[in-house]
């Protein structure tokens, strides 16, 4: 069972369906607020979407200086497995633990309703359940979800297999190389506009979402050095 | 120490969609202003910063810009203090 931090910002408006998602796949989920500087042993974070701080200036722009942030980088910089799923994917570019920016939707328009996406890339401790080239319906919700990135951190982002999730049958909001999704060069932090955690019951139209969240229960997800601790010469998984 | 008005201008970079400025350009020409091209929109702040001198306001500004006001992703940023112009 993975010990799961759902981070809370003022403004988040996601954070309950996200932890109810991790339950679900059979996480030990649990909320941890934004001035919190201490991740209680997570395994993994998440960051859930919503606004916060109302968006002010940019989306994610001050969320990121939250005292909660200081002890996500520590996470992600340790190895550990950290999802933002949409403005918690603002959150992780606006500090710099993602590449890139997510800007106004292009054709202006809040969009809130499914779309589709190709799953790219399966080595992520979000992904590992799917198939790759997998085409997944899942909703987003959200106006500024346009990916932009210089064109050399583009191709960078191709050529080093780090896009995980793309737009197919259209690009709903004008993102550069039709980019849903992204990790990092360690591929333990992973952004996506999406939200999986509506999409993970028959009951919701559909459960294409399920396997992000049963993907960090997997055995072969990707651990945290500091879930195992040496304890009396024996190792613990904490 | 003195107060000092900075004024910090940012836009979206040059090469990037800007579909605010393009919404107001439509607009503009649905209204007739027919000789409006490009038009780009960004944002204006207005700070009021206690600083030594003009040069440490600025170089504060600048600091503020770099680390909050401004992604350097995607915007780019310009400061005026006291009304004159100094970048």
């Amino acid at each position: 069972m993975k010990r799961v931090a759902v981070v809370v910002f003022p403004g988040s408006n996601c954070d309950a369906e996200t932890l109810a998602a991790a339950r679900a796949a059979g996480s030990d989920a649990y909320f941890v607020w934004h001035r919190d500087t201490d991740l209680r042993q997570a395994d993994v974070v998440i960051l859930p979407g919503g606004f916060s701080y109302g968006d002010y200036l940019r989306s994610g722009a001050i969320a990121r200086f939250s005292a909660v942030m200081g002890a996500v980088a520590e996470h992600a910089y340790a190895g550990g497995a950290v999802l933002g799923i949409c403005n918690g994917f603002q959150i992780l570019c606006e500090a710099g633990l993602l590449p890139g920016a997510l800007m106004r939707n292009a054709r202006l328009r809040f969009l809130s309703r499914p779309v589709w996406v190709r799953v790219e890339q399966t080595d992520t401790p979000f992904t590992s359940l799917y198939e790759k080239g997998e085409v997944l319906e899942i909703p987003v919700a959200h106006g500024d979800g346009r990916y932009v990135v210089d064109p050399r951190t583009a191709a960078e982002l191709e050529a080093t297999d780090r896009v995980v999730l793309r737009y197919v049958r259209e690009n709903p909001n004008g993102s550069t190389n039709e980019i849903a999704g992204v990790t990092n060069a360690g591929r333990n932090v992973v952004g996506i506009m999406p939200h999986p955690e509506r999409r993970d019951a028959p009951a919701l139209g559909g459960q294409d979402g399920a396997r992000v969240f049963h993907s960090m229960e997997a055995r072969h997800a990707t651990q945290h050095a500091v879930d195992v601790r040496a304890v009396d010469d024996r190792h613990l998984r904490v | 120490m003195s107060a000092f008005r900075v004024e910090v201008r940012v836009m979206p970079r040059a090469a990037l969609l800007d579909p605010q400025g393009q919404a107001v350009e439509h607009a503009l020409h649905a209204l007739g202003f027919g000789e409006v091209a490009r038009v780009r929109m960004g944002k204006h702040l207005v700070l009021e910063v206690t600083a030594g001198s003009r040069d440490e306001a600025l170089a504060r500004a600048r600091a503020m810009c770099d680390r909050l006001l401004a992604n350097p992703v995607t915007e780019d940023y310009d400061l005026a203090v006291d009304g004159g112009a100094a970048r």
